[in-house]
């Protein structure tokens, strides 16, 4: 079919704001910009403070931020299992398959997980070079890596590279994450500086704060897990 | 959409809601849950009043400079391969959509809650050019089934019980009888998966659109958002011109605001950013990216500095669950996308005063939405000074009849004094005529008292209390 071309109204809305905008807008209960007296109060020369003082505190040291991810990973439903090795991860896999009966599972290549998921011995759907949806959408687990774990929220990023792609994480039933100690950081502005650097100065065009198994409330405000996402998040972290 | 007048469908269904029992049982149980748990997650800040004051700074500096910012998001997710459509209004966006779904022979669209979509009626747009839509938001799903709007901007289905989600499901989808809310959550599992893997387009809303980097994100539970962006071959996302934010670090802040304030959790299960479609080295994505910037009034808002602070509005609801209006009149009383406050502050802006202002009578003016706008909306002034523009858009000559004679009673003593005693010989009648069809007041005599008038006046008592000195 042939269409007319594609005009839009990006001139006239760029034109109605910027008239609309001539005139300020006062600045109620918000603060005054940088360098202005308000009533009351002096001049405050400094930016308004950050995120980091107002949100929840995240504790200095890895081991109180391990600790903090796993209570909150507690409170969320989500299960964190440490191990000591590749060894232990692989036997922690064959524990859970082996509990769920797990016929075959999908997973990417990663560096922190491709030698353990091999050595675990199951069928594995390899998504790397692509997959058919219905076999992923049929795999009784997804398991991938991540881009670090989240100690304040107890969430775990996930973006296209770290994670084989977009899909890999939500759509099989049960997600497995494979993670570094070394990958827990304190809070989301952390993670998101993680992301923005880790690829090259640009951020990847997918990331995702993965908290939690998927979840609703909406029938009668009752907690379901497993909306429509997985119904089990199970993270790993190794060393 | 009832022929009704705006403001006689809501006196009528507020009347009647007003008075239902089982609803006010139910909304009252569904809140209760919320009241705790947002408690408790605002409880983990350090301090929430400074985070909200920030939050409030980071979508002033936005909104304040939105053509700068929506220049340099368009042109940072154009960078990826997304094409964005700027959109006056509805009929607009909803041709381009139906637009791109024909040229790309789409027959079936899953969708995640979008309430800009819904604002636009972009369902039914689509339905009517021959594409199949679902709603893959389980409270979306719902009313979708239903066949009635959502209750509630994040809620959709808040108003229902388990009984009647079942009489849908067993009506609609043939599935078996369920009494649980998990046995009913997995049935609309079932019957999803197969649509997300069949879709040929995906349509979602944004929570917020990042300018530096060039995305949007998408606050979520389900994961419906996600595996409808990721699966099908064509993501449309359909983002308010306000949603703008400067930076990707202002999400660290406003993710948590968000769920805090919107359902009382401190993240969202998936927070999403999407940069554009599927990019080379990518394992998978759509192959298509659409981005509708939607204007439909908005600009209308933005020119008037006294309210511009509306648009700073990231929806999540939490205005609704503390008026004591809506708990008692419900969520499709109002008959806007947009209910509750923020809803009848920004209805007048977007569907036009006249028709919309007595959304803004619909208050008691006590405060308690502003006090819970994670990004310090005054929204209850703001309700007032639409009041205000109503009548000075359109007076009430007997109005201003009455104010003149009071004016002139009040500013003459000796008058006064004549005239109060009066008063309470008119009054002494009053009970005669008192809620019946004669009693001039009886629109406020029907569910309750007149005041009396005082036996006698301030100044009479204290001429005899020193009398009897």
């Amino acid at each position: 079919m042939n269409s007319e071309p594609i005009t839009d109204s990006r001139d006239k809305i760029l034109a109605r704001i910027r008239e609309a905008l001539q005139t300020t807008a006062p600045k109620r209960h918000l603060h005054a910009p940088a360098g202005v007296a308000t009533r009351g109060h002096a001049a405050d020369a400094t930016a308004h403070g950050t995120p980091q003082e107002w949100l929840p505190p995240v504790p200095g040291t890895l081991d109180e931020r391990l600790a903090l991810f796993e209570k909150n990973s507690a409170d969320l439903k989500t299960r964190v299992i440490r191990c000591a090795d590749e060894a232990a991860v692989t036997a922690s896999i064959n524990e859970i398959a082996l509990a769920e009966n797990w016929k075959r599972v999908a997973a990417h290549r990663f560096p922190m997980g491709h030698s353990s998921i091999l050595a675990t011995q199951l069928p594995v759907t390899w998504v790397d070079e692509g997959y058919d949806v219905a076999d992923l959408e049929s795999a009784d687990a997804g398991i991938t890596g991540c881009e670090c774990l989240v100690s304040q929220t107890g969430s775990i990023l996930v973006t296209a590279a770290s994670s084989g792609g977009r899909a890999l994480s939500v759509l099989p039933p049960h997600h497995v994450v494979i993670a570094a100690r070394s990958q827990v950081v304190g809070d989301l502005s952390e993670a998101l500086a993680v992301a923005k650097t880790s690829h090259g100065g640009t951020a990847p065009a997918f990331l995702s704060f993965i908290t939690g198994p998927s979840r609703t409330g909406d029938i009668e405000r009752i907690l379901v897990l497993g909306a429509h996402g997985p119904k089990q998040l199970t993270v790993l972290v190794v060393g | 959409m009832s022929a009704l007048a705006p403001s006689s469908q809501f006196h009528r269904d507020a009347e009647r809601v007003t008075h239902d029992l089982r609803h006010r049982g139910l909304i009252q149980k569904a809140l209760g849950g919320y009241y705790v748990k947002r408690d408790q997650q605002k409880a983990k800040f350090t301090d929430w009043q400074e985070a909200r004051t920030l939050a409030g700074d980071v979508k002033y500096e936005a909104i304040n400079h939105l053509d700068k910012y929506l220049v340099q998001f368009v042109d940072a997710i154009s960078a990826r391969g997304a094409k964005v459509f700027w959109a006056s209004d509805g009929t607009e966006a909803n041709a381009h959509i139906c637009r791109i779904a024909r040229e790309n022979g789409v027959k079936s669209v899953i969708k995640s809650k979008t309430m800009t979509g819904e604002e636009i009626h972009l369902g039914p747009a689509l339905e009517k050019s021959g594409v199949e839509v679902v709603e893959s938001d389980l409270g979306e799903f719902i009313v979708q089934l239903r066949e009635e709007p959502p209750y509630h901007i994040v809620f959709p289905s808040m108003h229902l019980s388990r009984q009647e989600i079942n009489e849908v499901f067993e009506r609609k989808l043939g599935s078996a009888p369920a009494d649980t809310p998990e046995e009913l959550t997995m049935i609309a599992r079932g019957v999803m998966r197969q649509k997300y893997c069949t879709a040929d387009m995906g349509i979602s809303g944004a929570n917020f659109a990042v300018a530096d980097t060039g995305m949007i994100s998408i606050t979520e539970n389900e994961g419906n958002a996600r595996l409808s962006t990721a699966l099908p071959k064509i993501h449309v996302a359909i983002v308010g011109i306000e949603k703008i934010i400067p930076r990707l670090e202002d999400l660290a802040l406003l993710l948590p605001m968000l769920a805090t304030a919107g359902a009382g959790q401190q993240i969202t299960c998936y927070n999403t950013m999407i940069g554009g479609p599927r990019q080379p080295g990518e394992i998978d994505g759509p192959e298509q990216m659409h981005v509708i910037l939607l204007d439909n009034q908005r600009t209308r808002l933005l020119a008037d500095p006294e309210q511009r602070d509306a648009l700073h509005c990231i929806r999540c609801g939490a205005c609704l669950n503390v008026c004591p209006i809506f708990k008692n009149v419900g969520g499709h009383a109002y008959g806007t996308t947009y209910q509750g406050p923020i809803g009848s502050v920004i209805t007048p802006h977007l569907r036009g005063l006249q028709s919309w202002k007595h959304l803004s009578n619909a208050s008691s003016l006590c405060g308690a939405c502003t006090e819970t706008c994670p990004v310090k909306i005054d929204l209850h002034h703001h309700l007032l000074q639409n009041r205000r523009n109503a009548i000075q858009g359109k007076p009430r000559w007997w109005e201003k009849w009455l104010w003149k004679g009071f004016d002139f009673l009040m500013t003459k003593p000796s008058l006064y004094r004549w005239a109060a005693p009066l008063g309470r010989i008119g009054m002494s009648f009053y009970p005669m005529v008192e809620r019946t069809a004669v009693d001039p007041m009886q629109h406020w005599t029907k569910t309750r008292e007149f005041p009396r008038l005082a036996p006698y006046s301030f100044k009479e008592y204290w001429k005899d209390r020193n009398k009897s000195r």
